[in-house]
């Protein structure tokens, strides 16, 4: 069954005109994005800053509204009227910030920002809260004296735990982690990583994973969708997906990461920049770094299109997947 | 209205430390006593023996101070001055208190709805202040006063509304920035309304502003108390304020100056205390002050060295560029003392790339910043060890001599180029600054220079880009112009501090090959701190691992990657995850690491170690060579040469 489920999904910043009259530069943070995640699967979501993928984030929790497209969740529809569909989505999809520092409120206690979602949205009483509190501290591997802490006494690592903690208490089945792991130190960041696995097998969760760390993503997700400039580019399993990237953005950021024990970093020989959002080209994003580039590629906009590993990449000339070997990285020296 | 309810401020967290703090600041302290005992006068003075304060005795009048019964005299209709100055002071500081309160009340309600609501809302309420902040404000209270007609209670009306934009404005610019952040965003998503938002989760971090706000507007509240009733349009005759005894006296100033000078002084104490107490509240609520601010450090980290350098002798081979060798550098903060780095040796030939892979507190920054001593002191101090940089102690030179090395022989490069470039000139201004302080060059010779380090670092149209401002310029431009700069002076080191981990991968990439190949081509060596063996294994040809406070690994990267022989380094490379190894398992290391300003004996890792023994708990643990130019501080190590 489809768990989280996107169609053609657009949010566009500014836009319209000012009361003088003039035009305000209209920003597309996200464009026509749709993506599907299984019941307890791993959606791994990678792509640099301003791809677009935090807006997405926000859409999906409800922090932001899209411009148009559709969100489903469970297989309903999301309405953003009431106040009442905005608590039926918080208790079904929930949200994980990159930086647990700043999630929390430095003048509250963790006690207060676990109660929360208890008392809100779940309607517990006093009695019930605190058992449920005692359950969710456990699930997190935090001991239950550091309820009454507050946000400062905790360590990077800790205020994560927490906040995942406070994304479970609303019993939420759905999780966006928006680079959970991106701000800890790697020893915290495996732990992490490890909690959220046994979480997931332990409650049945469906996560949407974001990161611009395409190691952590490979090891977490299930499916990859790599996100350019607001677009989708490559969607697909990640075994197959990181063994034989399609599209030139992928294969681009798979050697550019550097790798343990290994030395075979090959850069764009010329600095790169992202195309102007307030004025996107109209073929596709990509081409101006590329160098597969064909002629029609700065006219027309590739659509996603599956290859033969079922991988689907938004290229009108992907790598072939022969390319697959030489793509293996060599051992240093 | 009582004065009961006056704001003697009381910093909430930690109470007692923050009135230790108050105390410590000792202008805010004398302000607090002064204010303390003109409240306890004022509070007392119902109870005092004092004579009526309105009653009238024309046979006494104008009798100066010091007659018996009226110790500071009588005004011209024969008051008692001293009862008319407490009573007085009563009213002045009831109202001064009150129009303070319900100027904050209103004020922070309009601050916190604009910022938190925005857009239309906050632009409606904020050009109405604006309005109301277009008017001189004597003469608005005056008109309010004039509509209303005169009387005290009118004035105070008068005084809080003058006063409200004040409070709305310096309200609505931090809730603006609050309202935005990650946890209001989090607590809306548990289901909270906008209005238990405002008020449960943004309210308390404001409040700060808001103490802070009154404790600084108090002093004019009572002043312009004393202004209004001046002018005879507060306090009504015959009830005695502290402005309309100065206004009844005024007429008589060179034939009575006692009348008039003796509320003046009171209005004096009681404003320059409160302005003392609400400056050393500032101070110890506003958490940039706090944060050290005010502390200006010195140009060189502090050097206390007690304990004698342990010399590395018989180090074969040609002399390195940079040793350094039991290296401790430790913060003090109150009776706490941090051990950030505690006893660190490194050996760096020229053109040698040593990576120092550590996780955050493990000293790794710290060590790089002791070399040329720019550890901000206070805290910061070195207390052991030795630096030689090309054969001299960076320790015992001056702060002219490492002006000199600073970007000249050793160049640093940082984490984020947004904080360590110059926001306010162009980027090629202080690229050319920085060639005209270590090279005698003419101003068109430097900035020809300048645009051939931007070429050298790849930045296109690097004519144009010399006029650009940091801020024009994204993180990858702004960061090859810091190489541009560290490079400019042909260093002999670089150390560069996770000068890519703010970068995008692909970036990234590009960052590590361009440092590569120019610190190859001025044969450079290269310190590089980082948290990511990925970046090491690209970069470095050796590698030193620390965790708190020393380095428990040191050798060439492959090897050690390959074969590590510290418990810490083997735990630690199984915790990441590997790009095209889906199947490698990430195992992460039990517990954190140890505070440094609580180490344990012995191995500070023993108590995460998987093969701790109790000789592990023991003694100091020395780094010991393990094999051909590989070290570990370790009593088991996993891998040794023998």
């Amino acid at each position: 069954m489809t768990a989280i489920s996107t169609t053609k999904l657009t949010r566009i910043f500014g836009g319209g005109t000012t009361f003088t009259g003039r035009h305000r530069p209209a920003v597309h943070a996200l464009l026509d994005v749709s993506l599907d995640v299984a019941e307890g699967d791993t959606l791994g979501i990678v792509g640099e800053t301003g791809c677009g993928k935090s807006t997405l984030a926000r859409l999906l929790v409800g922090l932001d509204e899209p411009t148009s497209g559709k969100i489903r969740l469970g297989g309903k529809e999301v309405r953003t009227r009431g106040r009442w569909d905005r608590r039926e989505r918080a208790r079904q999809i929930q949200y994980v910030f990159q930086d647990p520092g700043s999630s929390l409120n430095p003048r509250k206690t963790l006690q207060h920002a676990l109660e929360a979602p208890l008392r809100r949205l779940v309607g517990l009483d006093a009695g019930r809260r605190r058992e449920r509190l005692a359950e969710l501290m456990e699930a997190v591997g935090l001991r239950r004296d550091f309820l009454p802490r507050y946000p400062h006494e905790l360590s990077g690592g800790q205020a994560q735990r927490v906040a995942i903690a406070r994304a479970l208490a609303a019993e939420a089945r759905y999780l966006v982690l928006d680079e959970p792991v991106s701000a800890l130190d790697v020893s915290v960041q495996a732990q992490v990583l490890t909690l959220l696995s046994r979480l997931r097998e332990q409650l049945g969760l469906t996560y949407l994973f974001i990161s611009h760390d395409l190691s952590v993503v490979e090891n977490v997700s299930d499916k990859v969708a790599v996100m350019y400039f607001g677009r989708v580019v490559e969607l697909g399993d990640r075994r197959h997906l990181f063994q034989a990237p399609r599209h030139p953005y992928t294969e681009l950021l798979m050697r550019s990461a550097p790798r343990l024990g290994q030395r075979h970093i090959r850069a764009e020989t010329k600095p790169a920049e992202l195309p102007d959002p307030t004025n996107p080209p109209a073929g596709c994003a990509f081409a101006n770094r590329c160098p597969r580039r064909l002629p029609k590629c700065r006219t027309h906009p590739p659509a996603l299109e599956g290859g033969p590993t079922g991988t689907l990449a938004a290229c009108w000339n992907p790598l072939p997947s022969a390319d697959a070997e030489t793509l293996s990285s060599k051992p240093v020296g | 209205m009582d004065a009961v309810s006056t704001p003697t401020v009381r910093p909430k967290p930690g109470g007692r430390s923050g009135l230790r703090l108050l105390v410590r600041n000792r202008l805010a302290a004398f302000g607090l006593v002064l204010l303390a005992v003109l409240l306890l006068v004022a509070l007392l003075t119902p109870l005092l023996p004092l004579p009526d304060p309105d009653a009238t005795a024309p046979a006494d009048r104008l009798l100066p101070p010091g007659t018996p019964g009226h110790w500071l005299g009588t005004d011209h209709l024969g008051r008692d001055l001293l009862s008319r100055l407490l009573w007085g002071s009563r009213v002045s500081i009831a109202v001064g208190v009150s129009a303070t309160l319900v100027a904050a009340f209103f004020g922070s309600l309009i601050g916190l709805v604009a910022g938190y609501a925005g857009g239309r809302v906050d632009n409606l309420l904020m050009r109405s202040i604006d309005l109301v902040m277009a008017f001189p404000y004597i003469l608005l209270a005056l008109t309010i006063v004039a509509v209303l007609g005169p009387g005290l209670l009118n004035a105070l009306y008068a005084i809080a509304v003058v006063n409200i934009p004040f409070f709305a404005r310096n309200i609505r610019g931090v809730t603006l920035g609050l309202a935005r952040r990650e946890f209001v965003a989090a607590a809306r998503l548990s289901g909270a309304r906008p209005a238990t938002l405002l008020f449960g989760e943004i309210l308390p971090s404001v409040w700060p502003t808001i103490v802070v706000t009154m404790s600084t507007t108090l002093g004019w509240m009572i002043l312009e108390t004393a202004g209004l009733s001046f002018l005879g349009l507060g306090a009504q005759p015959p009830q005695a304020d502290l402005g309309s005894m100065l206004g009844e006296g005024r007429k008589l100033l060179f034939t009575a100056p006692h009348v008039s000078i003796i509320p003046g002084v009171m209005i004096f104490l009681l404003v320059i205390s409160v302005n003392l107490l609400g400056d050393g509240v500032r101070d110890y609520l506003d958490p940039r002050l706090k944060a050290g601010a005010l502390t200006a450090p010195v140009a060189a980290t502090a050097v206390q060295r007690d304990r004698p350098a342990d010399r590395a002798d018989g180090s074969e081979g040609p002399d390195p560029l940079l040793s350094v060798a039991g290296l401790q550098t430790e913060f003090h903060q109150g009776d706490r003392i941090h051990r950030a780095v505690g006893g660190v040796d490194l050996v760096l030939h020229p053109g040698e790339r040593l990576g120092l892979v550590g996780e955050s507190g493990s000293g790794k920054s710290v060590t790089a910043l002791s070399l040329l001593r720019l550890v901000p002191t206070p805290p910061g101090i070195i207390v052991g060890g030795e630096i030689r940089f090309a054969g001299r102690d960076t320790l015992g030179l001056s702060a002219r001599e490492l002006r000199q090395l600073r970007g000249g022989r050793v160049s640093y490069i940082f984490q984020d180029p947004l904080s360590t470039l110059h926001p306010l000139f162009p980027v090629g201004d202080q690229l050319v600054e920085a060639l005209h302080t270590h090279q005698d060059l003419s101003s068109g010779k430097a900035r020809q220079r300048a645009v051939e380090l931007l070429e050298k670092v790849q930045i296109p149209g690097a004519q144009q880009r010399m006029r650009a401002y940091p801020h024009e310029l994204s993180g990858g431009m702004r960061q090859r112009v810091c190489i541009a700069m560290a490079l400019a002076n042909r260093p002999d080191l670089v150390v560069a501090d996770e000068p890519t981990t703010a970068l995008d991968v692909t970036v990234q990439a590009q960052i590590l090959e361009l440092l590569r190949s120019l610190a190859a081509e001025q044969n450079s060596a290269v310190l590089f701190i980082t948290h990511d063996f990925g970046v090491v294994s690209e970069l470095c040809d050796r590698v030193a691992v620390m965790y708190a406070g020393r380095i428990v690994e040191q050798g060439p990267t492959e090897e050690v990657l390959s074969a590590p022989a510290h418990p810490y380094t083997a735990k630690l490379i199984e915790c990441v995850p590997v790009l095209g190894e889906s199947d490698r398992k990430v195992e992460a290391i039990p517990g954190l690491p140890p505070a440094v300003d609580e180490l344990p004996a012995g191995c500070h890792f023993a108590d995460r170690c998987p093969f701790a023994e109790d000789q592990c708990r023991r003694g100091e643990l020395a780094l010991e060579n393990i094999g051909r130019d590989r070290a570990a501080r370790c009593r088991k190590p996993l891998w040794s040469e023998a």
